[in-house]
């Protein structure tokens, strides 16, 4: 029997276009959904959740997070403390910020990210801790209820 | 002046496409390895002004705060529920108690918008039914989905150790 011999001037070429056109599509789906600005959020926190939960019409001024974990210690500027070795960082926070004329401690927004097994004196605890140091407007996070 | 061709007619141009699809993939990698799914979080504001003392004499206007008692057992858990001393069942019925306090006005000079509440909580109450007490004050959702604001006026009452 003969064998026929492939012609070998032609070689195939796979048609990369089709796949070049889902991976530009994955990429920018990607780069729409990604959000650099909830860098602050830590997975060691679990918020308590509300329906009434919506996320803000317009970001704060001049926003500064604390997170308070379950186990009764801050998350600050990514270190984490005890709730009473909070008042030196926000101390030196403060002073960093009226380093600029502009800009003064009342205008400081702190946003509380407390789990929602934390202890509410720690929390209020912590508001103390501001106050002590010059701010004075809170908000407390929780997460969107799922409908 | 002799004038250059353009090369042999028979050379074909090709794109070079591997790098640009090593650098799509290692795009790609790193968008999937960063990507998390985020739920939104929105925000409760609370008045806690400084303890600084009072200029003049206090508003004869100013409705003095709802005090709403949370109290908690020993493992942290909600025990009860108390408004200006009156018990309450469930932050449902606490809500609509409150929305019979203040009624169905809206507005400058409502009740609602001149009313504060003051939240006095256990030291060891876990946090999640602090949020739930300044969700059933602070408002509720409409049935077409939009938050209609009850209270905004919220403060903490002194802590208790």
């Amino acid at each position: 029997m003969k064998i026929q011999k492939k012609d070998s001037g032609e070689f195939a070429e796979g048609d990369l276009t089709p796949m070049i056109d889902m991976t530009f599509q994955l990429i920018a789906f990607f780069m729409v959904l990604i959000n650099f600005s909830d860098a602050e959020q830590d997975q060691r926190i679990k918020l308590p959740t509300s329906e009434l939960a919506k996320p803000p019409d317009a970001p704060f001024d001049e926003p500064r997070y604390l997170q308070l974990t379950k186990d009764d210690t801050v998350l600050f500027a990514g270190d984490e403390v005890p709730v009473p070795g909070l008042k030196p960082m926000l101390v030196r926070e403060r002073q960093v910020l009226e380093r600029d004329p502009d800009k003064s401690a009342a205008m400081v927004t702190v946003i509380i990210r407390a789990d929602s097994e934390a202890k509410t004196g720690q929390v209020q605890e912590l508001i103390q801790i501001c106050q002590d140091v010059g701010f004075e407007r809170f908000a407390l996070r929780a997460r969107q209820k799922e409908q | 002046m002799r004038v250059r061709g353009s090369g042999s007619k028979n050379e074909k141009i090709e794109l070079q496409m591997t790098p640009m699809i090593d650098i799509v993939f290692q795009l790609l990698v790193f968008f999937i390895m960063t990507f998390k799914i985020i739920l939104p979080e929105g925000d409760f504001n609370i008045k806690m002004p400084l303890a600084a003392p009072s200029q003049g004499a206090p508003d004869p206007n100013q409705l003095p705060p709802m005090k709403i008692r949370l109290k908690a057992n020993s493992s942290g858990e909600l025990a009860s529920i108390q408004m200006n001393d009156r018990k309450m069942d469930s932050f449902s019925s606490l809500h609509n108690h409150l929305i019979s306090v203040v009624g169905d006005e809206r507005g400058p000079g409502s009740i609602a918008q001149e009313a504060e509440v003051e939240l006095d909580c256990d030291y060891n109450l876990r946090y999640e039914y602090v949020i739930a007490a300044v969700s059933a004050v602070s408002g509720y959702l409409s049935d077409d989905g939009h938050i209609v604001k009850l209270i905004e006026r919220i403060k903490f009452a002194p802590q208790r150790k």
